[in-house]
């Protein structure tokens, strides 16, 4: 279970607030964060994982205070995050990458299960340096992989679907579905795909840098459409399935 | 062999016991065993320190250990070591040094290696230099590579300094007649106050020849190391070369490219590239639970493999 309770960040240039008392808990499986971008949510996950420290307010992991743990302390403590822009490394291997997830040597038949779920052809790509020659939707595909390999109690996801083209969306979507019932432990996940939002425990919007709501997909998304003015198909579509 | 220099045997062509096929170990200034097969001779030569190994045309699948180990402290070595390399012989050549320097005086080896293939030959060229000191004498090692290609002749040379060697000039040249490929991976690590140059001069004087020399280093503490390159295409051929560095701490890198196009069909490329180790690779490696200073080892080890 993770908690955040009052979380501020004032950006260190300007003093400017991108994060205004945000307090919410995640103890639901998979929960979703949306909102417009530039909105704060990229901010918050980093906050969660370690990379950027709050300016005040405090963050708890299963009751314990991680606020001022490092992102490595943070990370054997059992936070997972998987960054919108994958970093690529000159030398290292993808093995190289999902090894180093898994804390611990692992056979070179589970490195290729982990990328068969994200329907990468294992065999491609084993021995493949992580470096420009893979594309954005091949290093997003094996960012979740790490994930996957890491398989801590909670897993943050900043916007898997980004860089993903429409062919590939509907394998990541089913990724996610079997995460959902797999994985032990929870998911967040920064998403704008209606799918992917679908199929959350808990809907969180983040806005302005606040909190904006927060609820079932049933209770959020009727909102959601109608705030950001969304066409007629889509919301009619939500009403049917309602 | 005592304990040291195994060792140090170890370190340059990992070698734990005598190699397979043709070798010439040189320890502290004079050849100490040799085995020459069929079709692999090795000669010590009359008028300078070194030798020449003479592969006979055709041969196919062999192998040339000529490591040189230097545990004397203060001795200063020069060699010289030339190749003949048959017509359509296919080797590779393993060579390297490692000097254990435990006194206060410093230790030296320069090796002048010339390699000469005759026509459609292929060397795969393995060296690796190594350094430990225990005293205040320094490892200094100044390796000079002459290669001469004929026609239709390709050759890999892959040249590894990690550790310990405390001053370097490395001179690298090479000639290339028609359809001749000259493939050059260089990876060096310095550390501490050491001083690293480098220097490849390739002449493509043949039509559809090509080289492709590749550099990537980390300069670590308060090292110096310093990149000179010179491609000069004199005829329709393919240049590439490519420097890659990380700097770290308070070191200096310098990289002065050169291309020079001889002929309108000469098409040479360069890429240099210098920079400390991006944070965002140091980020994500510490999400997936290492400390910075892991990150930055795997980083570095992955950089250089």
């Amino acid at each position: 279970m993770l908690e955040l309770k009052n979380i501020v960040y004032k950006a260190p240039e300007d003093g400017k607030e991108i994060i205004s008392d945000v307090s919410f808990t995640i103890d639901d499986r998979f929960v979703a964060i949306t909102g417009p971008n530039g909105g704060g949510k990229s901010t918050i996950a980093k906050i969660i994982a370690g990379i950027i420290k709050p300016t005040s307010g405090r963050i708890l992991l299963d009751g314990e205070d991680i606020t001022d743990l490092s992102i490595t302390e943070r990370a054997n403590k059992g936070v997972s995050f998987a960054f919108q822009q994958p970093v690529r490394f000159k030398g290292i291997t993808v093995k190289d990458l999902i090894t180093l997830a898994a804390g611990k040597p692992i056979k070179v038949s589970d490195v290729c299960t982990y990328l068969s779920e994200v329907g990468l052809c294992a065999r491609d790509y084993v021995n493949r340096e992580v470096n420009a020659s893979l594309s954005g939707g091949e290093l997003k595909r094996i960012e979740i992989a790490m994930i996957m390999a890491r398989g801590t109690k909670l897993s943050i996801f900043d916007e898997p679907e980004a860089g993903i083209d429409l062919w590939s969306f509907g394998n990541l979507i089913s990724v996610f579905e079997k995460m959902h019932t797999k994985i032990n432990g929870n998911i967040l996940i920064i998403s704008h795909q209606e799918r992917i939002l679908n199929i959350a425990d808990k809907i969180v919007v983040i806005a302005n840098g606040k909190l904006k709501n927060i609820g079932t997909k049933n209770e959020i998304l009727p909102d959601l459409y109608k705030s950001t003015g969304a066409c007629s198909v889509l919301t009619a579509k939500l009403e049917d399935k309602q | 062999m005592d304990a040291i220099q195994k060792q140090l045997l170890r370190e340059i062509a990992d070698l734990h016991e005598t190699p397979e096929g043709a070798y010439n170990l040189r320890a502290d200034g004079s050849g100490t065993a040799r085995k020459t097969t069929a079709n692999i001779d090795i000669v010590t030569k009359a008028d300078k320190p070194g030798i020449d190994i003479i592969i006979k045309p055709n041969t196919k699948k062999e192998s040339v250990h000529i490591p040189v180990i230097i545990a004397k402290s203060g001795l200063k070595d020069l060699v010289y070591n030339d190749f003949y390399i048959g017509e359509n012989a296919d080797v590779v050549i393993i060579a390297g040094c490692g000097i254990h320097n435990c006194g206060d005086q410093d230790s030296g080896h320069d090796g002048i290696h010339s390699f000469h293939l005759a026509k459609n030959a292929r060397v795969k060229y393995v060296e690796k230099h190594y350094g430990a000191n225990e005293g205040k004498g320094k490892n200094v090692m100044n390796p000079t590579t002459v290669i001469e290609m004929e026609e239709g002749s390709y050759m890999e040379m892959a040249t590894t300094q990690i550790k310990g060697i405390d001053d370097t000039i490395r001179k690298t040249s090479a000639v290339l007649k028609d359809g001749a490929k000259l493939v050059i991976k260089e990876n060096i690590m310095t550390h501490g106050d050491q001083y690293a140059e480098t220097d490849f001069a390739v002449d493509l004087n043949g039509k559809e020849c090509g080289a492709d020399v590749v550099s990537r280093s980390v300069a670590k503490d308060r090292s110096v190391q310093l990149y000179k390159s010179n491609i000069r295409g004199n005829n329709e051929c393919t240049g590439h070369t490519e420097c890659d560095a990380i700097i770290m701490d308070d070191a200096k890198v310098t990289a002065v490219p050169m291309l020079e196009a001889n002929d309108i069909n000469a098409s040479l490329i360069h890429e240099a590239a210098i920079g400390k180790i991006a944070g965002d690779q140091l980020i994500k490696l510490m999400t997936l639970g290492l400390t910075e200073k892991q990150a930055e080892e795997q980083i570095i080890n992955g950089f250089l493999k």
